[in-house]
């Protein structure tokens, strides 16, 4: 039993930033702008809280500047790929590989270290009644940041399909022509998907360095590669996304537990991308992506 | 009067203001940790060109970077994004490495070319199954690719169980008979440096890149399916065969790449090698404007960029290579989308 709840707790924990960053990565996608840029908005949003709670000692500032450096890095990821329209894959690579670098140089000048920097606060455990004595289950889920988590990707569906916004922002992604001609502002509604997936991408960076309470050279580790991965097989949905990264982050935990093991833990390593090749090739239903995704929209055409 | 060739002066000057933007932008980060950026950009072109040891590391990270970003422009001319260039290098040096070592015996003239044969192949089948799938099931070759480059990473280290030298993360020594001799056997200037004879098998891949795209029929088509994919289908070309020829073809330039390493440098395989070279080969295609030529020069300076970060690491962070880099390629991407436009106004 100790098991079961040991690994239920580590899945859980692995799969919140995915989740975070997948759930952010619908609405750049919806909008109709590939986010590859993800993995360098968690970087940079895993450096900003470091910085944020190391200068302030308070997780919560720490969140705050981690959010700061999403938006940052995504507006970036903007203005290059929906203001001046350049090719939204090799922006998002050039901006990791931006990422990768600053964060590196940033933690030379500031910690005077090429791998870490000094350790920082993370968040307080919240006592949820009736957990109290469940141990590492109640250390995860009582984290404000996975109850953040939660609420996000519920509202993140919601906001895309339930409310005037989401639906503007679709039809921006599927038929950027027809919005335009409807008075709709285009571009101004991609920035804000991209930037919104840079609020929730930079909240999975405050994720992964609070918990570690510190941040080390590359810590993201691909995981912004997993979500979008996630977000694929999840149909470009919030909580399909989510449901598809529990399955990556399960997949991880067991790899984690069996690990040392006769068990070749490398072959459950490659699930999640053989899972996404499948999902992509249209084994597991068909999935479609919003029609006009990577593609720049030119108001002087429309 | 016309002006022949100004559009495409225009189209060749955006990745050289690029490079001139970037290093514009980076000396804010040299002056931010209080070094004067023209000494520090003195330096690292003093070192990376100005000696026969620097010029001769130069080229040696050069050398992966012409393969990759060969197999990255191959790509692109079909119209398709290989971000798999890692991954198929990966599985190229992986497959030389293990052939090296199976070859023991065999004369120089057997054993290197099945080397060569075996990380191109390696390369061609790791390219070849997004290819596949996007000819068959028109499944994204972007996404599919970033996936390859992860399962890459896990089958080599699978494999490795088996291969790898006890309590390590490489393989045994390839035999003698496999390896590339170094360009300082014949330059005795290069000396120290471990640039060798893979540099030569680059430029003759990008000869016969360029022999290929601009000479033959399959070339001609492969372009025209990048450029205009109903029309190539109009004119009777099959698009899923051409998809797939120029992943596999990608693929296996990529995994050829992996010689650099393996044959000319360490003699054996060992994880992490790459570092990011499948990923550099994207800015290098990028700025070197998909032209096997443009490639070549491109690779050439991310090539001194690399050496350069050694070199100036004493007083800035190495990093500041890598965030020069990630600048090169957003103002070429940037200014590239521009230039277009406005070429395509005065043409």
């Amino acid at each position: 039993m100790i098991e079961v709840m040991l690994f239920v707790a580590a899945a859980l924990r692995i799969s919140v930033p995915y989740a975070l960053a997948a759930v952010g990565a619908t609405f750049s996608e919806r909008g109709g702008v590939i986010n590859i840029a993800l993995e360098g908005i968690m970087l940079n949003g895993a450096l900003g809280y470091v910085l944020g709670a190391w200068v302030s000692n308070d997780p919560w500032f720490g969140l705050l500047a981690a959010v700061a450096a999403g938006i940052l890095t995504a507006l970036l990821h903007a203005v290059v790929t929906v203001r001046f329209q350049a090719d939204q894959i090799t922006s998002g690579l050039g901006i990791n590989l931006l990422a990768a670098g600053l964060t590196r140089f940033v933690l030379h000048a500031v910690f005077h270290s090429s791998s870490n920097s000094e350790r920082v606060v993370g968040f307080p455990r919240l006592p949820i009644p009736g957990l109290e004595n469940l141990g590492t289950i109640a250390s995860v889920v009582g984290s404000p940041l996975v109850l953040i988590a939660v609420v996000l990707v519920v509202l993140g569906q919601g906001l895309l399909f339930r409310t005037v916004f989401g639906l503007r922002l679709r039809s921006v992604g599927e038929h950027p022509e027809a919005a335009a001609s409807l008075g709709l502002h285009v571009r101004g509604y991609r920035f804000g998907g991209v930037i919104l997936s840079g609020v929730l991408a930079g909240t999975a960076g405050a994720w992964l360095a609070s918990e570690q309470h510190s941040f080390t050279d590359g810590m993201t580790g691909g995981r912004g590669y997993i979500a979008i991965a996630a977000m694929i097989v999840g149909k470009w949905s919030p909580t399909g996304a989510a449901a598809a990264c529990l399955l990556f982050g399960a997949a991880e935990a067991l790899q984690i537990t069996l690990q040392g093991s006769a068990f070749p833990s490398e072959l459950l390593q490659m699930l999640p991308y053989l899972v996404t090749m499948l999902a992509l090739a249209g084994f597991i239903g068909r999935a479609h992506p919003p029609r006009a995704l990577g593609t720049p929209f030119d108001p002087e055409k429309a | 009067m016309t002006l022949p060739g100004r559009p495409a002066l225009l189209r060749a000057a955006a990745p050289v203001l690029a490079i001139v933007l970037a290093f514009a932008a980076g000396a804010l980060f040299v002056l931010a940790i209080g070094e004067n950026p023209l000494a520090i950009y003195g330096l690292m072109l003093h070192e990376t060109l100005g000696t026969g040891y620097g010029l001769g590391q130069t080229l040696f990270k050069a050398t992966p970077l012409v393969f990759t970003g060969l197999a990255v422009a191959l790509g692109f001319r079909a119209g398709l994004f290989n971000i798999g260039a890692e991954g198929q290098l990966y599985l190229g040096a992986f497959a030389a490495g293990l052939t090296g070592i199976a070859v023991a015996g065999l004369p120089p003239l057997l054993a290197l070319p099945l080397c060569l044969i075996a990380a191109a192949l390696a390369g061609a089948a790791w390219g070849g199954i997004p290819g596949v799938l996007k000819a068959r099931f028109g499944a994204h070759e972007v996404i599919n690719t970033i996936m390859m480059n992860f399962i890459a990473f896990a089958l080599v280290s699978f494999a490795g169980r088996w291969v790898f030298q006890p309590a390590t993360v490489r393989t045994a020594e390839i035999a003698p008979a496999a390896v590339l001799p170094r360009l300082s056997d014949f330059l005795p200037q290069l000396r120290g440096s471990p640039a060798n004879l893979s540099l030569l098998l680059g430029l003759g891949v990008a000869v016969l890149a360029g022999a290929l795209l601009f000479r033959t029929r399959r070339g001609y088509e492969l372009r025209v399916v990048g450029l205009n994919a109903p029309a190539a289908q109009y004119g009777g070309v099959s698009i899923g065969r051409a998809q797939l020829g120029a992943m596999a073809l990608s693929g296996a330039v990529a995994g050829l790449g992996g010689t650099n390493f393996v044959l000319g440098y360490k003699h054996f395989f060992e994880l992490g090698f790459s570092g990011g070279a499948g990923f550099l080969g994207i800015a290098v295609a990028l700025v070197g404007r998909n032209h096997p030529v443009g490639v070549i020069l491109a690779a050439l300076v991310f090539g001194a960029l690399g050496h350069g970060g050694m070199v100036i690491n004493q007083r800035v962070p190495k990093e500041l290579v890598d965030i020069l880099e990630a600048i090169v390629i957003l103002f070429a991407i940037v200014l590239q989308t521009g230039f277009e436009r406005l070429a395509r106004r005065i043409a």
